[in-house]
């Protein structure tokens, strides 16, 4: 019986073969856990870690009976929660892999719509209740059999903390779009449902009695911005320690008396909030000391690396465009099409006659991207090297052997795709001597901002992209780099790829698509921007919801090889 | 008063801090009770030395040690710091990382410097009795914020030695306290924002908070005395150009701006805008209207100007009370709240008038006392007490008084809910 690839081979089967069950079930003999047999029944003792508990491995599990009626009812009370106790049921690995791909389906979504959107308005929300509703997850009380909704919310949450606990970015990214998705949910819970609420998540926020809010009456409304006018016999007003509104009392917008902060009930959502991130924050470092443990499970090692990095969108690989580009055409399309990482890179390769690996690497696929040959490019790092007094045979020996690995054509014979904007952001950040990365995420603001100068950006420009970067929309700010170089209003489509990019350039330079405006592009008021901004988000969310079809089946692929 | 000389520092702190400053009261303010293990071990101290030799991360066992170090070194300065994890005089010797600041007293400093833009009769490092009131308002208001707003019950105002003042509280709970929470209560307490290139700096919204109309009913007891008699911010046509541009360009500035010529004193003017203010017409939506643009003024002129780095930080050092300041000489004395308004400055003891005093005392007593050794111990305990440190010892040990009624309280409490008899 091999071993090697037992994990991955265990998988291959959907389920049916019980010979396959059998043989993954000795695989894993040697931990105690799986006594029971039958393929789809899976201990998934990953959650017991993610509570802090230590492993618990169990002797024979019993399956938990299906839960009916009422009882299901009783573990589901809200259509939201707050995640404080993990999943203790039995999944199968397809079901956990599903789960992990809906949610960061569902969360991918909620940062996109939140980019594409001002949070809040009507547009947003709408459009964001459509995307859970597609995605099966739990939204709204009131709807019947919101049990299955409401479980998929709640274990595919668990599963993702385990493939996000893992960087500082990473734990970033996952707080941000679960705390807004949770904004979302707390928005359209009906006001009587909110005490239960809060009182089943054991948040102790005191409701004061009506003699002690007429006391205080109009410092209540003095204070808070959100009540609007006399009407505070309607409103709940919670009594809070200061400490525990501090988004609210910094900013003055609550009434503070003897330490205590009086929250009407609209304003308690930024408490919760606040809540919330702390508790996730602090589970997701535990989650992160616990995870080798979960790591060595080979079952699940691969999918966690892989949705942590998951990019979604074309990968620029297929060269259809291969010899198009000349050698002597690189300066200039530096210059006027290529996105800034890899303008900066190629400047820096010109100007020093060199780059180290991470910009090679970088830089290299990009150029096989946009259509360089494999000759070409040997040609091109060559000539460029041999200027820093690099000896011919010293380049022929130690890199021209590395870039034809990257084209595939030595050792594994992977061709290598250009990397993504995200995988450019979040792994192997630059350090100094090194010029790969992303500019707007790498680099300080004050050389951003000369580096923007020196471009030729307009000051307003480099403010909103400063602003965004601020933001940490670091591609949206790549976008409004697109923007100002080529003299467009909107650059009309969601930016994942430096390759996209140059593709999406040559697009605007050589005609094609008419969106050269005439007019030069005003301060952007608001209401403009917003209109032009959901013309485009909603084109640009259609192709990234193809693309991320598309994507989903190679993950799928991934696993069925 | 003695004239103070910066020269004579070395001989006269010899004599202070053998003699005058009150090591038993320090002590009992800084070891909080003895409640939690090594609370006074872990402080930090810094000590800034002759020729501006600066040392961090002193730390002392118990009061004798204190007292021997400070006698040792002589410090021009002392700066209190945090409570550490470890001794900070040993932390080189704990493992990166492990070695953290974990408690400190919320802390305030307010400098007179910070006004240079609203006062007319000094500027920088120079206070006068004019401009002292800005002091006297600011701790008025940032006193009621921290008592009735946030609930703290111990809070420790020092003059500074020089040209301000400062605040710590020391509540169990605020020592506690996270740098957001501190860099939020001081957020919550500003209202003055911009430097030299914003012209107004004051801006009201429609929604007063209780706060801030708490603070415009305290400035309003000094505004006539010190900003329109005092500081004369109406006086003449310089003056009164930087007010009206506080003033937003409608017909109403035009109208201040010739019927000003008209009045002859800053409180005319005063009362002039008060009233062109509260009369504009109603089509006018944007401008402020009604009494917005007077508090505005106001505030600009006198609200308190708090330093964000210096509240925010749980291991920034401050400078302790009962220090010497080096340039003026001043101690840093606490101030009696009951009498706030009448604290000057200027009659703040200094260390040569102290010593002086001490000087005239002792020879006097020596020639009556017998026993040498027995004075020593009794003039060492109750020297400050024959000095003009007396009454501002006085403040201090009904702080500390304060303090222990409430620690007790606590203590009491706890053992109540477990029901300890």
């Amino acid at each position: 019986m091999r071993t090697t690839r037992a994990g991955v081979g265990g998988r291959k089967i959907r389920g049916r073969d019980l010979r396959a069950s059998r043989f993954r079930f000795r695989f894993y003999k040697k931990s105690p856990a799986t006594r029971e047999g039958g393929c789809q029944a899976l201990c998934v003792v990953e959650f017991a870690v993610v509570a802090g508990n230590k492993m618990e491995f169990s002797g024979v599990k019993r399956r938990k009976p299906w839960l009916i009626g009422d009882q299901r009812k009783a573990s589901y009370p809200h259509s939201l929660q707050f995640y404080l106790q993990p999943p203790s049921e039995n999944i199968s690995l397809i079901e956990f892999e599903n789960l992990a791909i809906d949610r960061l389906k569902l969360l991918k979504s909620v940062e996109n719509l939140g980019v594409s959107y001002v949070k809040g308005t009507e547009l947003y929300q709408s459009k964001l209740e459509a995307e859970i509703r597609k995605l099966k997850f739990s939204y709204r009380e009131s709807l019947e059999d919101e049990y299955e909704p409401r479980r998929k919310d709640h274990i595919s949450h668990f599963i993702l903390r385990l493939a996000y606990c893992q960087s500082e970015d990473l734990r970033r990214w996952f707080i941000q779009q679960e705390m807004d998705l949770l904004r979302f949910r707390f928005s359209i819970l009906p006001k009587d449902k909110i005490q239960s609420f809060l009182q089943d998540s054991h948040l102790h926020f005191e409701a004061i009695s009506e003699e002690e809010k007429n006391l205080r009456e109009q410092e209540i409304i003095a204070s808070s911005t959100s009540l609007g006018g006399p009407k505070l016999e309607l409103e709940y007003v919670y009594k809070i320690p200061f400490a525990d509104a501090l988004d609210l009392f910094r900013g003055r917008k609550v009434y503070l008396e003897n330490g205590f902060a009086y929250v009407p009930l609209k304003d308690i959502v930024a408490i919760i909030l606040n809540e919330f991130r702390a508790k996730l924050s602090k589970a997701l470092a535990l989650t992160a000391r616990s995870l080798p443990a979960v790591q060595s499970d080979e079952r699940l090692q691969p999918l966690l690396n892989h949705l942590s990095h998951s990019y979604i969108g074309q990968d620029y690989s297929i060269q259809g465009n291969a010899g198009k580009i000349s050698l002597d055409q690189i300066d200039s399309l530096s210059t006027k099409s290529f996105p800034p990482c890899m303008r900066q890179l190629h400047k820096a390769l010109r100007e020093n006659h060199h780059l180290r690996h991470g910009g090679r690497m970088q830089y290299g696929l990009f150029l096989k991207g946009i259509g360089l040959t494999l000759e070409q490019a040997l040609q091109f790092w060559k000539q460029e090297f041999i200027k820093g007094k690099m000896d011919p045979d010293k380049f022929d020996k130690g890199y021209s052997y590395n870039i034809r690995h990257s084209f595939g054509k030595e050792g594994k014979r992977t061709d290598y795709t250009p990397f993504s904007c995200l995988k450019i952001i979040l792994t192997n950040p630059p350090s100094q001597g090194d010029y790969h990365g992303c500019p707007f995420r790498h680099s300080d603001p004050e050389l951003l901002k000369q580096k923007l100068q020196s471009y030729k950006i307009t000051p307003g420009g480099i403010s909103q992209i400063l602003d965004l970067v601020k933001g940490t929309h670091y591609q949206v700010a790549c976008q409004k780099y697109f923007e100002m170089t080529h003299n467009v209003d909107d650059c009309g489509f969601s930016l994942n790829h430096p390759n996209q990019f140059f593709v999406e350039s040559q697009r605007v330079l050589n005609g094609g698509k008419d969106i050269k405006k005439e007019s030069i592009p005003p301060e952007t008021p608001q209401p403009k921007q917003s209109a032009q901004k959901t013309k485009n988000a909603s084109s640009a969310l259609a192709s990234l919801n193809s693309s991320l079809e598309m994507d989903m089946e190679g993950l799928e692929d991934y696993f069925s090889e | 008063m003695e004239p103070f000389d910066p020269a004579e520092l070395p001989e006269l702190l010899k004599l202070y801090y053998r003699r005058l400053f009150p090591y038993a009261q320090y002590y009992r303010w800084l070891n909080y009770g003895g409640v939690v293990k090594n609370y006074f071990q872990h402080r930090e101290f810094s000590f800034t030395l002759k020729d501006d030799i600066y040392i961090r991360y002193q730390s002392f066992n118990n009061q004798s040690d204190l007292e021997k170090e400070m006698q040792k070194m002589n410090p021009y300065k002392i700066d209190i710091g945090a409570v550490y994890s470890h001794r900070p005089n040993q932390h080189n010797t704990v493992k990166l990382g492990a070695f953290q600041a974990q408690e400190k007293e919320l802390v305030f400093d307010i400098d007179m410097t910070d006004y240079d833009d609203v006062r007319r009769c000094c500027s920088s490092a120079d206070i006068c009795s004019k401009c002292w009131t800005l002091m006297t308002m600011a701790i008025r208001i940032i006193d009621r914020a921290l008592k009735e707003d946030f609930g703290f019950k111990h809070r420790l105002w020092v003059y500074s030695g020089r040209r301000g003042v400062h605040c710590w509280v020391c509540d169990e709970s605020v020592r506690k306290l996270s740098s957001a929470v501190r860099s939020g209560i001081v957020e919550y307490l500003s209202l003055v924002k911009g430097g030299q290139d914003v012209k107004k700096k004051v801006h009201l919204s429609e929604n007063v908070h209780p706060f801030v109309r708490k603070s415009i009913s305290i400035i309003k007891k000094y505004f006539e005395g010190y900003a329109l008699v005092g500081q004369d911010i109406l006086e003449n046509k310089e003056s009164w150009d930087k007010i009206l541009a506080l003033v937003p360009e409608t017909p109403m500035h035009n109208d201040l701006q010739q019927n000003f010529q008209k009045h002859h004193s800053s409180l005319q003017r005063w009362e002039y805008l008060k009233k062109a203010a509260s009369q504009c017409p109603s089509n006018i939506k944007n401008e402020k209207c009604g009494p917005w643009l007077e508090w505005e003024i106001m505030l600009q002129y006198c609200f308190p100007r708090l330093d964000i780095n210096v509240s925010k930080g749980i291991n920034h050092l401050l400078k302790s009370p009962f220090s010497v300041h080096p340039k003026t000489g001043r101690i840093s004395v606490p101030i009696d709240l009951q009498k706030v308004d009448q604290f000057d400055p200027f009659a703040v003891p200094t260390i040569s008038s102290i010593c002086h005093e001490l000087d005239a005392i002792f020879t006097s007593e020596v020639e009556k006392e017998e026993n040498q050794a027995e004075s020593d111990i009794k003039h060492r305990t109750r020297d400050y007490k024959k000095t003009s440190l007396a009454p501002y010892v006085k403040v201090f040990e009904q702080f500390l008084e304060n303090l222990d009624k409430s620690r007790k309280g606590e203590l009491l409490k706890k053992s109540d809910l477990q029901k300890d008899f």
